[in-house]
């Protein structure tokens, strides 16, 4: 067959665009009062012990979070960007996935952190400046923090790549806010891990705000989520402050990503309640009715009344909890009130494998430069 | 026998990936088609499309997936397909290829390869003919290698595939189609060696990439005039090897560093300042940077008079001797 008789392509698969879209409303299992409705295509498969185990993260990640923000206002921490708000987004997405799987998270997925056993306290050293990041990723499969926005989703793509060749049953999920999907690099990610099928999870979380600009002026898409089908990927979009409706979406998701069926993009409709960081004010850009209207609708405070009403809260467990995170609270402060600087020697030891020569001059020079301050310092 | 720059570089491939099946080569049009300088051809052929596959037509894509796939435990070999196609990836290179082993404390290591063809001289087209080597010299957590000759193309690439730290490995697509008598595989001086291509005693050329065959060509016409140049071939702009540098300073007191890039703020500069900071009182002259002029690169039919050519090094080197 001559090239000249194939008949132009404009979709390249046989992929009914009608069955990638969002659906109108937004998943959600549980309703503002706490009640829970079954959505068809988003079945529940948890037990007593994960819905406990949900509320447990929730409440954990929500103390750490606290922790952080006193230890940024004692002047331990430069700066800190809070989670408050987004707790049953992230820890919905994170517990869908098993443990060979990997995350790769933007600056504020401490709630993920938990769910992957990532030490809070060793995660922190990021906003105190005592190093640059100090957790094992390849021990955690918790990627790095990622500062630049959106380039992370490009890492996680290539990992799930990584896995479709070789085979391995293994799921990628990357956190990324509203404001990263303006950016290049999501983009190029879901672009790439649809050609290859690579069981990669993009996970949104519209927390409404890029710092200080509302959703309104990053698109003028009718959802995030529709995105997803320029890339020939299912765009789910669910309740972000419904953990039962994140973690039922993602279940969705990471299962047919495990089945080979590729990548997926969700959107978790959240609130940031704190400022983008501790350095940031959000009074110039948003109103207290505003505020008040999320808090209403508070992820934690929704769920419990569920777990309430299922009688799978009382005060043993509510105690065990607190217990716990007095005792996250107690190792973070541990580990950051007061904690010295690295050696400043260590500076040269991690750019390269095999560093260049000119190292050794560099060293000598700040070993003299140290021990001269030593000397007339004090 | 007879081998071209293309053919031991499109070898140095086949051997690093039957040598160890972690390495996957990826880009544009570097599957089926071979690459659009033939450099992967039959890569995909011999080892299959997920070792050598084609990308989506995304540069940042192509770099930030390799770190994906480096993390994983592959070995990414990527083509970035012309110099001025890099600058998307830029931002991928220079805050995660180049930074996550330090920020990670070294428990990250990325053994990521990006290869860009680079230079002019080919009558090409606007944004294929840059030099861009400087911008990414000057990042830390990089190492910059780019061969002069056949048999570095194929050593210096075998090297920077094996090695742990990621490698800019920039190709001077100008030499392509340069031939050497060698035997592959070879194996030449390690990354980090500059190396005397050709000893003299009255002044030495520095070059590096496309400009080394045209410093041992103003090398051969110099003698016409009695002078007798020595050439060193850098190789590798990061890591830089000052003490060859600095010897041939030493013997020759004149030193020339050529590049086709923009002279302002080149990596000339860099030699200049190394070669005054260690060997100033060995010089007769000032360094002299020749390169190309502090302009865009101009359109192909234009290009000569842009790029250095052995009448710019000798005149160069006749005002060092001047001096």
């Amino acid at each position: 067959m001559s090239a000249a008789s194939n008949p132009p392509q404009s979709v390249p698969g046989p992929v009914d665009p009608n069955t990638l879209l969002p659906p109108d409303e937004p998943v959600q299992l549980l309703d503002d009062q706490g009640t829970l409705h079954e959505v068809e295509g988003f079945p529940l498969d948890l037990k007593d012990e994960d819905f406990r185990n949900l509320y447990r993260y929730m409440v954990l990640a929500r103390r750490v979070d606290k922790q952080a923000i006193n230890l940024q206002r004692q002047g331990q921490l430069g700066v800190y960007a809070s989670l408050l708000g987004q707790e049953a987004a992230q820890i919905g997405g994170a517990y869908a996935l098993d443990e060979q799987d990997w995350v790769f998270p933007s600056y504020r997925e401490m709630g993920a952190a938990l769910v992957r056993g990532v030490d809070p306290g060793k995660v922190l050293h990021l906003f105190r400046g005592t190093w640059l990041s100090n957790h094992d990723p390849m021990a955690t499969h918790f990627g790095l923090l990622s500062i630049p926005i959106g380039t992370q989703a490009l890492h996680a793509a290539g990992f799930a790549m990584g896995a479709k060749f070789d085979g391995k049953d293994l799921v990628v999920m990357t956190y990324f806010g509203d404001g990263a999907t303006s950016e290049g690099d999501p983009h190029e990610a879901m672009n790439f891990a649809a050609v290859y099928d690579a069981p990669c999870i993009f996970f949104v979380q519209n927390n409404q705000y890029a710092i200080s600009v509302p959703l309104s002026k990053q698109t003028r898409a009718p959802t995030i989520a529709h995105k997803a089908v320029g890339y020939g990927m299912p765009g789910f979009r669910c309740d972000g402050n419904d953990v039962l409706a994140t973690y039922a979406v993602a279940r969705q998701a990471v299962d047919r990503a495990r089945r080979g069926e590729g990548p997926s993009l969700i959107e978790a409709l959240t609130y940031r309640m704190e400022a983008h960081t501790t350095a940031d004010d959000p009074t110039r850009y948003r109103t207290p009715e505003e505020l008040e209207e999320w808090k209403r609708r508070d992820p934690i405070a929704r769920f419990e009344t569920f777990l309430e009403a299922e009688g799978l809260l009382d005060d043993d467990f509510r105690a065990q909890i607190d217990e716990e995170a007095r005792g996250y609270a107690a190792r973070m402060r541990e580990e950051i009130y007061d904690a010295p600087h690295g050696d400043p020697m260590e500076l040269f030891e991690h750019v390269y494998v095999d560093p260049p020569a000119s190292y050794e001059e560099q060293k000598a020079m700040l070993r003299r430069e140290i021990a001269s301050n030593q000397e007339g310092g004090s | 026998m007879a081998i071209t720059m293309a053919q031991a570089l499109n070898t140095a491939l086949h051997d690093a990936m039957a040598e160890d099946d972690r390495v996957v080569m990826f880009g544009e049009d570097v599957g089926t088609l071979g690459g659009v300088f033939r450099i992967t051809d039959k890569l995909q052929e011999r080892f299959g499309d997920k070792r050598c596959f084609d990308t989506p037509l995304a540069e940042s894509a192509i770099v930030g997936s390799a770190v994906g796939m480096a993390l994983y435990g592959y070995k990414p070999v990527v083509e970035m397909q012309f110099d001025g196609f890099t600058y998307p990836a830029f931002e991928q290179i220079v805050s995660h290829v180049a930074k996550m082993r330090n920020r990670s404390r070294g428990k990250v290591t990325l053994p990521i390869t990006i290869r860009i063809p680079f230079g002019g001289g080919i009558g090409a087209v606007e944004h294929h003919s840059e030099s861009p080597e400087n911008f990414f010299a000057h990042v830390a957590g990089l190492k910059v290698v780019t061969p002069g000759t056949p048999s570095d193309g194929y050593s210096l690439l075998r090297e920077s595939i094996t090695a742990p730290d990621p490698v800019i490995f920039f190709e001077p697509k100008r030499r392509y189609w340069l031939k050497e008598d060698a035997d592959l595989p070879t194996q030449t001086e390690p990354i980090g060696r500059a190396v005397v291509r050709r000893e003299g005693t009255t002044a030495t050329l520095f070059a590096y990439g496309p400009m080394v065959k045209t410093c041992v060509e103003a090398a051969s016409a110099a003698e016409d005039e009695g002078w007798d140049l020595e050439v060193v071939d850098l190789r590798s702009l990061n890591p830089f090897d000052a003490a060859t540098v600095v010897d041939s300073v030493r013997k020759t007191g004149h030193a020339v560093v050529v590049h086709e890039a923009q002279v302002f703020s080149g990596f000339g500069a860099e030699l200049a300042a190394q070669v005054a900071e260690r060997a100033f009182y060995h010089l007769e002259a000032p360094v002299l940077r020749v390169g190309g002029f502090d302009i865009p690169y101009p359109a192909a039919k234009l290009e000569e008079f842009f790029l250095p050519d052995v009448d710019r090094i000798l005149d160069a080197v006749e005002r060092s001797l001047a001096f």
